[in-house]
Parts: structure tokens; C-alpha cells; sequence
């Protein structure tokens, strides 16, 4: 086990940590459990399970994880009437969109947003109609959208409104900013001879000219450098976009992924950013309306999949390891992450190595009463300028209750550029460590948010993100894994290199009407 | 035993204590009351002829003279040290403030006139009664000439009413425990319990100056022109009622909210173009308004059935019903059994509750921050169009159109954007300005041409007329609308205002 100080090292800086130990160390910790994904279980699979069940049943269709991929395809197949198993391994639905509650509010545990769709997003404009969200008009209902106040950014001792960094700024600072700006509308604007945007949402539709993949072959560090924009706060504004969406930084992000965050939200040039659609459990909303549709059966890890003549044999063990079943089913989609797949499917020989992902720590401060603050009023989105984490959102910003006990989600994303590393520090410390540091990290801006937090739960994401790191969405191994194996077919956000809602929808509908095509 | 010059200090201590608490009764009735002069005069009468009975029961104390002085001066230090805050107090409180006042300075006038008698007794042993009577009565009037000079040159403006009083308290504390030593060979019984009831009281009063911060900071004193005559603060805002030459002022977080003298002005032009264009009004909600005033005009119709208030803040409507200054301003509009009064956030409760209303009153503070903003958003407008039955009419605060033309044409545009018929009118409120309100229908509309009722003192059918008419500086101009995800609103306000502070 780590020291106090040796943990705060580590995550938070060494100049910050001998400050944070300087405090009174009696102070208690507030309680709250360690909600983690089912890294123990999970892990099971890193030697192959070959025992196999004596009970069999068939079903025609079944889908390998309920996360949003999979239940986007159950989603897809309860439309068209057709039946299909899903199965997942934790107890319940939703993947890294999964949401909580406390007596306060509702709250997420990962995904919390979606930008509001522009055309090419036919799935989330049609899933967003069914749940009245887009009304009759093609309107997105103004309570949906978040909430002015939406991003401040904590800056020595003051908060700021927006994540870009105004004050004090030079002149020189505010010319990058604008022409970075201007470029990632010129890219909105782009089209190729087939009518295309370059970047858009969901990426299949996205331009294949080698004018934009050739972005893919460098790093957005380099991309920054070889536009001669080397302004700290622009670089920090950029790099944050990455750290919050890729979980890497500039030099580990493909400068086609970095710019896509950016381009793919613009309409035309001269509009602002497409709004994001939020809501107190963050994506957990959507999950819920999907899985309203959809048979799931969780605790169950799907331990081998053995594709035959005439489908596929589906093997999975209940998560005390104590039952086994067995399913033959025609076909079967696999929503979960591609690096898995080796784990489960009989005769998998591709290469999946060049999938790699990031590790979060996500934790959720019950508080009794907001911080008090100086500068810019609390926002949806708050963000430290000085803080390796991401900083958090405000469970009860959507429901307009703008006083009194709320629910703040703190987001760490580890941006080390080997994900192993990162993933061995994430499980190398517990509830009470993880705690510790994400109330020193807070309070840098809020000194008195210990007295304030009632309760703090922490979830640990071992693999929570696809990493686009340069050349991957452009990689032979990615295009590959889209394709079937046998009468397996693949449907996971991971396939597009960027890990959103949308790419998980998109995936899940695919592969269900790839299934319903056969 | 040469302690007789110290003595004499004490009378000149004793002496100004007792002045001050006199002019302190005195200000705090002309704040509270107003009416200076009657309050004044009744108050020296009241207080000299206190000092006379006190005088004259000096003479049924026999034994232990000292003791006795010090156990006066251990109550008039915390009657009269705890004079103001206790009269602050209870003018919030209590109905009958007025006799309490009395009693209150009554009492302090009884001790402080049993003071100088039993003092000049105790001295009588040491000197020869011509001396006695000069020295005793030119201190006296020495320290009343001090006191009187400083009160008004230094202790009001500069430390408070409530400080001032606990001050003297202190001083009057200070000259009882001292006198347990300078008189300790004249007192034969419990010397140490008199010390230990002085030590508990100037402690008692420590705390209380102490503590008077949170009451009201020095720094808030120096911002209102007027005395603070109740400052609280909820969770929500710092509510501050002053008292001045002209009446009474509700300050939320340091905003003007009313001024007693002119409320009426707003409060008709806010609430009667919307009842007097809807035929017999029986249900009337009424969003913010916590004061209650805008409620006192909806009650006056008698076709009202029923009232639904709908204000944030809990203690500001509990002040409103039983703070007596304000509840007879609103005429006690909280204690009507039409009335129902909710405390929830006004957006949350329209998006929970289904009831329709023939009117509704929206009369909230200023859009300066984001949780007042977003209720002048479409999304806001479009809940409150949902409560309305077809007729309806609603009439919305909306700043000045004056000194916020910007924001106030926001609002107007973003209530029409919310789907209203909207017709802007104004008004002048000397206390504010010009202000601006919105008359919004779901039907095209023309603005009613007369108020059905009487009694009122500012709306005739001229005056009603004349509101619809926009001064050209107060014209139309080009602005967003307001919404929930976009609050322009708040930032045109705060631009605007900036200029005029």
C-alpha cells in the first residue's frame, strides 16, 4: 500500500501533495464503496475457460455486453421484431454510461453527454424523437440542453467562465486561439467530391480522402507545432479536449481525432458548437430507454463463444463462478471491447493489439451544501486549470435546482502514454486512497469541501476508452475488425477509435442490420 | 481611604451610559416608528421621570449600600447594554412593540436613577454634602455633554446602534466589577458572587458585540443610507429591512426591493392591468413576490377565490406574515384564508404541478444572476403557459426599460418567443425610476382601459393608458432571446447596470 503523501505524489504532484499533508491527517474521510467495474471477474478470462456446460438451450440472436452498443443493436432487432439475448457480466446495464443515484440526485458514473445531432446522425435524432427529447418541430427541447452556466475553469484562485483561458491572456495567446478557432471551422466546412463532411458524427460517414486521413499520421502535438501555435493556454485547451474525450494527451492523440472533437460539432462556419443534451444521470437516460427493449440478462460473463456449421456456441459462467450455460444461438454480436475478443472467441486469430485504452477514475461527492466561490458562479462543467483530473460536473445543474445539497462527478482521466501503466496505478489503490486524493484535488478550489461531502463512492474504469493514437483509425487492424468472423459480428465504439454515444449507437445498429440482412 | 476622585470617574462613566441609552430608545423608536419628535419627546419624559423613581426607591435601600451599587450596575449593564438589540428584536417580533418600548426604557431609567443617590451616600462618609452635591452633579453633567457630543459624531455613524449600546453596557459593567474593589471594604457579604455575576455579564455582552456581526456587518451598515432594522440570511439571499425619513426598504442580497413610500406605485401598475383584463378572476398565482404586496392588490378583487404564492425563500415570506411593519403593509395578505403560500423554486414547482390559473403575477428580483435568470427563459414562459386558462393574463416584471434597455426588451422578446401576445408598459417609481413590466396574453389582445375596482391610489383610466405608451428612450432594440442553455440575459443586465453604479 501506498503512503498518503507517496499517493498524492503520484497523481497530483509533488509541490501539492507536501501542502495536502501539511493539513490535519485526523480529519475522517466521508463513506462510500468502491462501485468498480468487475476487474476480478473479468479477469478470469485471461486464462482461457475450456469447461463447458451440460444444459443447452437455443435462441437465435445473442448480444455480448449491454453496454450501448449492445443494447443499440437490441434496440434495433425489438423494431424490427425480432427476439435477442443480451448478456452481460456486471449487474447492471449500460457499460461506461451507467448512472446511480443517491437521496439527491440522480448521477453518472462515465458518459454524460451527447452533442445535440446534426443530419448525419440519424440514429440519435431518431432515439432522441422516440424519447421526446426532439420534438415534433426537429427542436431539441430547451430543458435537455445544458443549462447556461455550462463550463468555468478554475484559474489561481478564481474561476472563469468557459474552458479557454481569457484572462491574462496575451495578444498573441487570443491570435492562436482565434485562427485555431477559424481552422476548426474551415474544416466544418470542408467537403469532398462526394459531398462529405470531413468530420462528422457517426465517423462512417466521414470523408476517406487522403486529405483528411493523412491527419491520422501525426499526433495533434505535431499538428499544433507545424501550425506554429505553441500558446500554452490554446495547447492547454486542446489537450484537455483530448485528455476528456481520448484520455490521452497531445502527443498520444491522432491530430484527426483532436480535430474531429472540435470540427465534428459545427454545422457551418459562423454557427457555434452544436449544444450538448445532458441530464442529471448523464447518459444513463438513454440507457435506460434503451434497454427498455431489450431482454438482458446480467451477472453472466460470456466465456467462450465457439463458432460452428451452424452458428455459434455461447458459453457463459454466472459471476460467483459457480454456474455454467450453454446457449446455441445462429448468430451472435459482439458489443464488448475488442481486446476481449481473443479471451472468448474460439479461432480468433486477428491482431488486436493496436487497441488500446484509458483507465478512469470517476467519483461521486454526495455534498450537503454547494462551495462557496469566487469569481464565476458554478457551472455544469468545472475544470482546474492546474489539476492533472478533469475536474466535475453538477448532478443537479439540469434539474434548475440551484441551491442546497447536490452530487458533484469527478472525473481523472490517467493520461500515461503506456495504458498498462495507467491501469496498474488505477487498481493499485483503494476507496479510501482514491478519496484522498480526489478531495486534495478539489480542494485547491474548494478548501472546504471535506466538511462538505457527505458521502464519495468511487467507480474504477480499467478500460474505459478507446485511445486514438496516431495512425490507429487509419490502421489495417481497425478496418478489419469491423468486418464478421464466422457468424460473429462485432459492434463496440472501439471500432470507430472514438469512444462516444453515438459511435456505440451507430455500431450496434450496424451489426444488428448486418444480422437482419443475413 | 483617598478613593474618592476615582468615584468621581464612575459618575462621569455612569452618567454617559445613561444618556446613551436614552438617545438610543429615542433612535431606534424614530427608525423603527418613525415620527422623531413625538417618539424623542416621549421618550425623555418617559425616561426622566423613570430616573425620578428611581431616585425616590433609593431611599428604601438601608443596608449594604455598596453591594446594592454594584448589583444596579451589573443591571443596568445588561438591561441597558442589551437595549437596542432587545428593541431591534422585538420590533420584529412583537405586536405591541410600543409598550415594550416604554418598559424597556422604564426600566433603565429606574436604575439608572437609583445610581446617583445611593453613590452620593456611599460618599457622604468622606466628604461634607456642599462638596458632595457640586462634585456628583457637575460629573454628572459632564459625562452627559460627552456622551451627547459622541453619540451623534461618532457612535452612530461609526460603530452602530446595537454596538453602541453593548459598548456602554460594558463600560457600565466595568464600573460595577471595579467598584467590588474599590468599595470592598464597605462590602461585608459575597463579595466574590458579585464579582462572578459582573464577570458573567461583561462576558455576556462580549459575545453579543461579537455576535452582532452576524446580525449585521459594520460593512453593510456603511452600505445602507437608512438604519438596518432587521438584516437575516436564508440560504438563498441576505434580506435587509431599513427605516428612514421616508418609511421602510426590503433590500434582497443588497437590492432595493420596496420602498414603503412609493410601493404602491409599482405594486398597482404590476398587478392591475392583469386582473382588470381578465372578466372576474377566481385563480391567481403569484410567482416570487414574497413580500406579500402584490398579493394585498390581487385580494382587493373580490371575485378572487383563491391565491397560490410561490416564493423561493421561506423566511422571506415568514417575515412578510409576521414582521408587523411588513405585515401591515400587505395587510396582512398572508394570514387570508384565500392565500396559499408554497416555498419551492418557481420553475420546479410549475414543472411539477398541473393547476390552471385565470391571472398570474411573475415578480421576481432582477435577472443578476443565473438562478434568477433562467426565469426569464422561453423555457420558463413556455411552464407558465401551460398553468394558464385560455383568457388569461399574466403581468411580468421585467427591470427598467430605462437603465437596462437591453435586458428589458430581452425579456419582452423572449416572453413573445415562449408563444405570448406581449404589451410592454411602464411606469415611474421614484424610489426605482422608470420601471418596465410585460402584459402577456395567449390571444391578440388590447390593453384593458379601466380598473374595475376603487380605491386605489395611483391607476386611473388615464394613468393605465398612458403605461402602454414606450418614451422613445425606452424604444424597441435588437437583442437574442433568453434561454435556458443561453442566458444572454444575464449578461446584458450585468453590462447595463455596471454603467449605473
Amino acid at each position: 500500500m501506498l503512503s498518503r503523501r507517496e499517493l498524492l505524489a503520484a497523481f497530483l504532484g509533488m509541490p501539492f501533495a507536501a501542502i495536502a499533508c501539511r493539513r490535519d491527517p485526523r480529519i475522517e474521510l466521508p463513506p462510500g464503496e468502491l462501485a468498480g467495474a468487475s476487474d476480478q471477474v473479468g479477469h478470469r478470462l485471461r486464462s482461457p475457460i475450456r469447461e463447458l456446460p451440460r444444459d443447452w438451450i437455443s435462441i437465435d440472436r445473442v448480444i455480448v455486453g449491454a453496454g450501448v452498443a449492445g443494447l443499440a443493436a437490441a434496440w434495433r432487432f425489438a423494431k424490427r421484431d425480432r427476439d435477442a439475448l443480451v448478456l452481460e457480466l456486471e449487474e447492471v446495464a449500460g457499460g461506461t454510461a451507467r448512472s446511480g443515484a443517491t437521496q439527491v440526485s440522480k448521477y453518472p458514473w462515465g458518459a454524460h453527454y451527447v452533442v445535440a445531432p446534426l443530419a448525419d446522425d440519424q440514429l440519435l435524432i431518431e432515439l432522441l424523437r422516440e424519447m421526446s427529447i426532439i420534438d415534433s418541430s426537429g427542436e431539441v427541447g430547451e430543458e435537455y440542453l445544458v443549462r447556461d452556466p455550462q463550463e468555468r475553469l478554475f484559474y489561481r484562485g478564481r474561476w472563469y467562465e468557459g474552458l479557454y483561458l481569457a484572462a491574462g491572456a496575451t495578444n498573441e495567446d487570443l491570435r492562436q486561439f482565434h485562427a485555431f478557432e477559424q481552422e476548426m471551422a474551415r474544416w466544418s466546412a470542408w467537403r469532398d467530391g462526394k459531398g462529405r463532411r470531413a468530420f462528422t458524427i457517426p465517423t462512417a460517414l466521414a470523408s476517406d480522402d487522403a486529405e483528411v486521413l493523412a491527419l491520422d499520421r501525426m499526433s495533434m502535438g505535431e499538428w499544433l507545432d507545424a501550425k506554429g501555435w505553441h500558446s500554452p493556454r490554446l495547447r492547454w485547451y486542446v489537450e484537455y479536449a483530448c485528455r476528456d474525450d481520448y484520455g490521452a494527451l497531445l502527443g498520444d492523440t491522432s491530430a484527426w481525432a483532436g480535430i474531429f472533437y472540435f470540427a465534428s460539432r459545427i454545422e457551418t462556419p459562423g454557427k457555434r458548437s452544436e449544444p450538448m443534451i445532458t441530464f442529471p444521470e448523464g447518459n444513463g437516460r438513454l440507457v435506460a430507454h434503451l434497454a427498455r427493449s431489450a431482454k438482458i440478462e446480467t451477472g453472466w460473463l460470456v466465456t467462450s463463444l465457439i463458432p460452428n456449421e451452424s452458428g455459434v456456441d455461447v458459453v457463459a459462467m454466472s459471476r460467483d463462478g459457480r454456474h455454467l450455460r450453454g446457449i446455441h444461438a445462429k448468430q451472435v454480436i459482439f458489443a464488448a471491447q475488442q481486446f476481449i475478443a481473443p479471451h472468448v472467441i474460439r479461432g480468433f486469430d486477428r491482431d488486436v493489439s493496436d487497441f488500446t485504452y484509458g483507465s478512469w477514475l470517476v467519483a461521486n461527492l454526495t455534498l450537503k451544501d454547494r462551495p462557496r466561490t469566487s469569481g464565476f458562479p458554478l457551472a455544469w462543467d468545472n475544470v482546474l486549470y492546474e489539476s492533472p483530473a478533469l475536474g466535475y460536473v453538477v448532478a443537479t445543474h439540469q434539474s434548475d435546482i440551484d441551491y442546497g445539497p447536490t452530487v458533484f462527478t469527478y472525473y481523472y482521466a490517467f493520461c500515461d502514454r503506456d495504458p498498462r501503466v495507467a491501469r496498474e496505478r488505477l487498481l493499485s489503490a483503494n476507496r479510501e486512497q482514491w478519496a484522498e486524493v480526489v478531495l486534495s484535488d478539489l480542494s485547491r478550489a474548494h478548501g472546504e469541501i471535506r466538511a462538505l461531502t457527505e458521502r464519495l463512492d468511487v467507480m474504477r474504469w480499467g478500460h474505459a476508452m478507446i485511445r486514438p493514437h496516431p495512425g490507429f483509425i487509419t490502421s489495417a487492424a481497425r478496418r478489419e475488425a469491423v468486418k464478421p468472423f464466422r457468424n460473429i459480428y462485432f459492434a463496440n465504439c472501439d471500432l470507430s477509435g472514438i469512444a462516444l454515444f453515438e459511435e456505440s449507437l451507430w455500431h450496434g445498429v450496424r451489426a444488428a442490420d448486418e444480422v437482419l440482412a443475413m | 481611604m483617598n478613593r474618592t476622585p476615582i468615584l468621581f470617574l464612575n459618575v462621569l462613566v455612569i452618567a454617559a451610559c445613561g444618556l446613551v441609552y436614552e438617545l438610543l430608545a429615542g433612535t431606534v423608536a424614530s427608525y423603527v416608528i418613525g415620527d422623531s419628535v413625538t417618539q424623542f419627546s416621549l421618550i425623555i419624559g418617559l425616561y426622566l421621570s423613570a430616573l425620578g423613581v428611581g431616585a425616590w426607591l433609593s431611599r428604601f435601600l438601608d443596608r449594604d449600600l455598596a453591594a446594592r451599587f454594584v448589583e444596579v450596575e451589573i443591571a443596568v449593564a445588561l438591561i441597558g447594554g442589551l437595549s437596542a438589540p432587545l428593541l431591534f428584536f422585538g420590533f420584529a417580533r412583537l405586536q405591541w412593540f410600543q409598550l415594550f418600548l416604554f418598559l424597556v426604557v422604564f426600566v433603565i431609567g429606574v436604575l439608572v436613577g437609583l445610581e446617583l443617590p445611593i453613590l452620593m451616600r456611599i460618599l457622604k462618609e468622606h466628604l461634607d454634602f456642599k462638596e458632595l452635591v457640586s462634585r456628583v452633579l457637575s460629573f454628572d453633567y459632564l459625562g452627559s455633554l460627552f456622551a451627547a457630543v459622541l453619540f451623534p459624531l461618532f457612535l452612530v455613524p461609526r460603530i452602530g446602534l446595537v454596538r453602541t449600546s453593548i459598548l456602554f453596557g460594558f463600560l457600565n459593567g466595568c464600573v460595577g466589577l471595579y467598584g467590588t474593589w474599590l468599595l470592598a471594604p464597605l462590602i461585608h457579604r459575597r463579595l466574590m458572587a458579585l464579582r462572578i455575576r459582573a464577570i458573567i455579564v461583561m462576558v455576556l455582552l462580549v459575545i453579543a458585540f461579537l455576535q452582532a456581526k452576524t446580525l449585521t456587518s459594520l460593512a453593510e451598515d456603511e452600505l445602507f443610507a437608512d438604519e438596518i432594522v432587521y438584516a437575516t440570511s436564508s440560504p438563498y439571499q441576505r434580506i435587509v429591512v431599513t427605516r428612514g425619513k421616508s418609511g421602510f426598504h426590503l433590500f434582497l442580497n443588497g437590492n432595493l426591493q420596496f420602498a414603503s413610500a412609493d410601493e404602491y406605485r409599482y405594486h398597482e401598475a404590476l398587478v392591475h392591468p392583469a386582473l382588470a383584463s381578465v372578466s372576474a378572476p377566481a385563480h391567481v398565482l403569484i410567482l416570487g413576490g414574497g413580500d406579500g404586496l402584490a398579493m394585498r392588490e390581487v385580494l382587493k378583487y373580490p371575485s378572487v377565490k383563491d391565491v397560490t404564492l410561490v416564493d423561493l425563500d421561506r423566511k422571506m415570506t415568514s417575515l412578510s406574515k409576521a414582521f408587523p411593519a411588513l405585515a401591515e403593509l400587505n395587510q396582512h395578505s398572508f394570514s387570508d384564508p384565500r392565500v396559499h403560500v408554497v416555498n419551492e423554486d418557481a420553475m420546479i414547482w410549475l414543472d411539477r404541478n398541473p393547476t390552471r390559473y385565470d391571472a398570474a403575477i411573475v415578480d421576481f428580483p432582477d435577472p443578476n444572476n443565473f438562478a434568477l435568470g433562467k426565469l426569464f427563459t422561453t423555457r420558463f414562459y413556455r411552464l407558465l403557459r401551460a398553468h394558464l386558462t385560455p383568457n388569461a393574463a399574466v403581468s411580468i416584471q421585467c427591470t427598467s426599460p430605462i437603465f437596462a434597455r437591453r435586458s428589458y426588451w430581452c425579456i419582452i422578446r423572449t416572453i413573445e418567443a415562449a408563444g405570448f401576445h406581449v404589451r410592454p408598459y411602464q411606469t415611474t417609481v421614484p424610489s426605482f425610476g422608470v420601471w418596465g413590466f410585460a402584459l402577456a396574453r395567449l390571444q391578440p389582445f388590447e390593453p384593458p382601459k379601466r380598473v374595475v375596482i376603487t380605491g386605489l391610489r395611483f391607476l386611473d383610466e388615464g394613468t393605465l393608458a398612458s403605461m402602454f405608451v414606450m418614451p422613445l428612450d425606452a424604444a424597441p432594440l435588437p437583442v437574442e432571446i433568453n434561454r435556458l442553455d443561453n442566458q444572454v440575459l444575464v449578461r446584458y443586465y450585468e453590462d447595463e447596470w455596471r454603467k449605473w453604479s
